[in-house]
């Protein structure tokens, strides 16, 4: 058994804020594949906002701060890794981790706010921050996946889209881009490999890292809707049934805007967008409802059944 | 300089995937090089002539996100319009040459919109002309 795969087999979860709103059905489904793929998943006890776009944009020190805690909380309860399905919290504890190595100010701020809170300053290399497609592709595996496919994703064309904070900025993941079975930052497979492992057939999506506008979508939406529409129209110029995603965020703002592109722009796309774990959980025998698929925007249930998944 | 309006009309022009894939491939692979013009001059930054692995575009792109790490999240954008440039260009009378326009076009419409919205959010210009510094110089 690799290292991690012994690791990660028992990790500390992480959920963030999205997955308790709008990104419930990824975390249902993130939970219930857990539980059927027999992995240990803890929640961190009394975690709080990984300080998300919000803080980050008025004080960055005080997002690494805010990071850095739910870190801490997770190593004062026993655990060397934390698994953070959502991209922004992903992304948010590898930058902290980072900053709190490389830059003496930030360290500084974390001392005196943890002191003040009256909680263990957080030091980096106390725990290590995975993603969910970490935590299944180094756990499972392909040949693990294979062996507990019940309904094949067969016949499925998927577009998968990792959004722009998987994998950037490149310097907070020092360990993708480290060769085979390592995540790359500039073409993510991971995603790919574990639903081409669950029968599906990958299409060639070009703009599989591109953004979607998020940041933009309170701000600037009809600039989210554009970038959006783009992407849809992109999936499905690529043959794409589904585009399956593994960040709350981009998610949300596909199936929002999806619908709101119809609205205000008059144009119709009619792509599925599903959580990986939706699709892996389906896959893995779960009813729809299991994995939370009632929960999203658009329903994928008829074209599940279309394709022959369900 | 080709305002934002005009490429985007231009990408319009192309989305069909009728034109002639050689020439279309090169007119896209311009576009995407006048969007990253449009931030560097914005920016005050004469737009680089170098080259990056042989195309201007990857240049430009790596001059804009010199100390400014948020814009390298449109270089895989870059490299997948360079990506498909070449792709077309190689094999023009492929059978999905005109696919592959297609693609090429929508790629380079993130591009453009993309940067578009950072020129906006940077306060720096509107969607559809040229830049505030430019338009205030005049130009």
């Amino acid at each position: 058994m690799s290292d991690k795969k012994a690791k990660y087999q028992k990790v500390a979860y992480y959920p963030g804020c999205a997955l308790e709103g709008t990104g419930h059905a990824y975390n249902r489904s993130t939970k219930a594949v857990g539980k059927e793929l027999g992995l240990d998943l803890h929640e961190i006890k009394n975690w709080n906002c990984c300080g998300a776009m919000e803080v980050k944009n008025i004080d960055p020190k005080l997002q690494t701060y805010l990071s850095a805690r739910n870190m801490q909380l997770a190593q004062d309860q026993g655990f060397d890794t934390v698994m953070a399905p959502c991209n922004g919290c992903y992304h948010n504890l590898k930058k902290a981790e980072y900053d709190l190595e490389h830059d003496d100010a930030s360290k500084e701020v974390n001392g005196r706010l943890s002191a003040k809170a009256g909680h263990g300053s957080y030091e980096p290399g106390g725990v290590e921050t995975i993603h969910a497609l970490d935590w299944i592709k180094h756990t499972v595996g392909e040949d693990g996946i294979r062996d507990r496919v019940k309904n094949s994703l067969s016949g499925l064309k998927i577009a998968n889209y990792y959004g722009c904070m998987y994998t950037r900025p490149r310097h907070i993941f020092p360990e993708k881009d480290q060769g085979p079975d390592t995540e790359s930052t500039s073409e993510p497979h991971f995603m790919d490999d574990i639903l081409e492992a669950a029968g599906a057939e990958n299409v060639d999506f070009p703009l599989k890292t591109a953004c979607c506008g998020g940041a933009h979508t309170l701000s600037d939406s009809d600039m989210s809707t554009k970038l959006v529409l783009n992407i849809l129209q992109a999936a499905e110029a690529s043959g794409a049934d589904v585009i399956a995603t593994e960040c709350p965020t981009c998610h949300s703002g596909l199936e929002m805007h999806q619908v709101r592109a119809e609205k205000t722009l008059g144009v119709k796309t009619s792509v599925k967008i599903m959580y990986f774990t939706q699709l892996l959980g389906v896959a893995m025998g779960m009813k729809p409802k299991k994995v939370g698929v009632h929960e999203n925007v658009s329903d994928s249930v008829p074209m599940l059944k279309e394709k022959g998944v369900l | 300089m080709t305002g934002f309006a005009d490429l985007e009309a231009d990408l319009d022009a192309l989305a069909g995937g009728q034109a002639d894939p050689a020439n279309a491939a090169a007119v896209l692979l311009s576009i995407g090089e006048q969007v990253l013009e449009t931030w560097l001059d914005a920016h005050g930054k004469q737009p680089t002539a170098d080259k990056k692995e042989g195309f201007r575009l990857l240049a430009l792109h790596r001059q804009a996100a010199k100390g400014d790490p948020s814009f390298n999240a449109c270089r895989e954008t870059c490299r997948e319009l360079v990506y498909y440039f070449n792709l077309i260009s190689l094999d023009p009378t492929h059978d999905d040459a005109g696919k592959r326009v297609v693609m090429a076009s929508m790629i380079a419409r993130h591009l453009l919109l993309f940067i578009s919205g950072k020129l906006q959010e940077a306060e720096l210009g509107e969607f559809c002309c040229a830049s505030k510094p430019l338009r205030a110089a005049g130009g």
